[in-house]
């Protein structure tokens, strides 16, 4: 008999990077040390530990990666605490992928596109800005604004300093939200910055982060004139099935499993207030 | 067409039962339920079962997989029983209506494997009703229960037994049964529907259209006010499908296990982050969206309901969806 969809594939972790004081980034392969599938910018997956439970979690990696998927997890519950706390080589369940993902070669093809995160927000936005990079003649203007409450507290800090800011045609704007001694970047809120650096109104924008950074950013967003059908952002709200069978993740007839998690504005505007 | 003197049912249900599991609705109403049929177990006199016959296709709670957790490694061990075949006598139109719709939830691709192999294997004789009760409103709903589905159609007349085959697996069933005779069934008098007291219902509001009006509602507060969140009528109802997974560890192994849930409840969308549903407006507003317009929106028009009258029977506080429709869908005179 087929695997059901609700049955797992083994994989092991084979790198675990403290990314921040409550962030790690997993590295996970499958049992035979290869990427365990493919996916799409923006897509999710299961992971499971078995006895503690299982939580979908978006996949940082890109899918030009072709030798493991990454998860960039942040400690808040029972499963994430686990995860935290395991070691190199542990096995864990993983299925997926998971959601319809960014259209990174559709819509956005061609686009001047400005990254907008806050805190965990970057974990599903650093797909989608790993694959334009390796994509980099496909897309134009690049601006990544990424803002979180402390320098500690910037996941991917490293990356971020190392590879992105070296690059051609993408501008990093990064901010914390309180001044501190080792830091002569930026400080203030992630909505505020985007208004401040006053992106032009025909570009694309990708955001994720904390809702009350999106509903702000949002506010500056419409004060300058952006068209809803070029925003987009990404949405996760609890799951059980990620099939659109359990019942957890509708926003009105929508299942974010499924129909999800990635939403343009224009398409959310049609769908109830209710995440 | 087949027909059986009723004197000969026992003898019917053991020959069925020889084959294979056969469930009947047995017990007193208000309990009545599809029990596997043992010699001398007899039909329920009630109309329909207290809890509807998606338990057969769909349990309250089955093991879906086991893990062995040693040091860093797991083990999956797929513990699947064979699939046996088996026959549910009884079924009740709506019912019957209700598979069709957790078809279309469980079957879409990639297909539910559990569900689909007891699909397959179940085979559904239905059971017209004569005597529907008056929270009976199936037939606002397009179902005929005098005329029910199934792979055998079976209606009760006089002190006989009359069946159709509609499928090749009901074609088959049939076959085995040598007591059965060549009969027509009369023409059943069916006035007593149009007497229910919710034939006229009309959900005409509803469907996939209008989900912001309906959503934003006003009444809602109203409507919502006194529900206690008890979850009673998700139980009940033949069409909820929302569900939960869990994992016990037994000591020697882990058991992951898929119960029914409710929406109804707390927990149930409770997160880390936060609760989209904080109160019992939103959820008891997102069942009765569930089965009035989201279902209806993603399955060309058709309603999550079958009109069966269980949440009626059952809710503590007499709240249903019968009285949430006829409130939400009244236009407004100013």
């Amino acid at each position: 008999m087929r695997h059901d969809p609700l049955i797992p594939m083994l994989a092991q972790v084979t790198d675990i990077r403290q990314d921040t004081p409550d962030v790690k980034t997993l590295r996970v392969v499958g049992l035979d040390g290869k990427k365990p599938f493919l996916h799409i910018p923006g897509q999710c997956a299961m992971l499971s530990i078995p006895g503690i439970g299982e939580a979908l979690f978006s996949i940082t990696s890109s899918p030009t990666n072709e030798d493991y998927l990454e998860f960039s997890i942040k400690k808040c519950g029972c499963v994430t605490d686990w995860l935290h706390a395991m070691e190199p080589g542990q096995q864990v369940t993983l299925r997926g992928p998971y959601g319809n993902g960014f259209p990174v070669d559709t819509d956005f093809a061609g686009k001047d596109l400005v990254f907008v995160a806050g805190g965990i927000g970057l974990a599903p936005l650093r797909s989608v800005i790993n694959y334009v990079r390796h994509y980099r003649d496909r897309y134009g203007k690049v601006d990544i604004v990424y803002g979180s409450r402390s320098k500690a507290d910037l996941v991917d800090y490293q990356e971020i300093l190392d590879e992105w800011s070296k690059e051609d045609g993408i501008s990093v704007h990064l901010t914390i939200d309180n001044p501190q001694p080792d830091w002569d970047g930026h400080v203030g809120f992630v909505p505020n910055y985007v208004k401040e650096l006053a992106f032009d109104t025909g570009r694309t924008v990708v955001m994720c982060g904390p809702p009350i950074m999106i509903k702000f950013t949002l506010a500056g967003l419409m004060e300058q004139g952006f068209p809803r059908d070029q925003i987009y952002t990404t949405l996760e709200l609890r799951m059980k099935c990620a099939l659109g069978r359990c019942g957890r993740c509708n926003i009105g007839d929508k299942y974010v499993c499924k129909d999800g998690p990635v939403f343009r504005l224009d398409q959310l505007d049609q769908l109830p207030d209710e995440y | 067409m087949k027909k059986l003197p009723l004197s000969q049912l026992d003898a019917f249900f053991a020959a069925l039962a020889a084959g294979q599991e056969l469930y009947i609705p047995a017990g007193d109403a208000g309990t009545a339920a599809f029990t596997p049929w043992r010699e001398g177990l007899k039909l329920t006199p009630a109309l329909n079962t207290s809890r509807s016959a998606k338990d057969l296709f769909f349990p309250q709670v089955e093991n879906l997989v086991d893990f062995k957790v040693t040091g860093k490694q797991i083990e999956i061990i797929e513990n699947r029983a064979p699939a046996k075949p088996f026959v549910i006598f009884g079924v009740r139109a709506c019912d019957c209506r209700s598979f069709d719709i957790l078809d279309k939830v469980f079957l879409a691709d990639p297909a539910d494997t559990y569900y689909k192999t007891r699909r397959e294997n179940g085979t559904i004789v239905t059971l017209a009703c004569t005597e529907p009760e008056e929270t009976c409103f199936c037939t606002a709903l397009g179902i005929d229960p005098a005329n029910p589905a199934g792979d055998v159609s079976g209606w009760i007349a006089e002190d006989t037994l009359y069946l159709q085959a509609n499928t090749g697996k009901g074609s088959a069933l049939l076959e085995t049964l040598p007591m059965l005779e060549e009969g027509e069934k009369p023409e059943l008098d069916q006035p007593v529907f149009d007497r229910l007291p919710l034939k006229d219902l009309d959900w005409s509001a509803f469907g996939g259209e209008r989900m912001m009006e309906h959503f934003n509602s006003p009444k809602w507060a109203s409507l919502a006010e006194s529900c206690l969140g008890c979850g009673s009528c998700t139980f009940v109802c033949p069409t909820c499908q929302c569900y939960d997974i869990k994992d016990f560890n037994t000591g020697s192994e882990i058991k992951r296990f898929r119960c029914w849930d409710s929406c109804m409840y707390s927990d149930f969308t409770l997160m880390s982050a936060g609760q989209p549903r904080p109160t019992q407006l939103e959820r008891f507003r997102q069942r009765f969206m569930h089965k009035l317009v989201y279902y209806p929106s993603t399955h060309e028009g058709e309603f999550g309901c079958v009109g069966c009258g269980r949440c009626l029977q059952k809710c503590p506080i007499s709240m249903n969806i019968v009285k949430v429709a006829g409130t939400l869908g009244k236009e407004e005179t100013p």
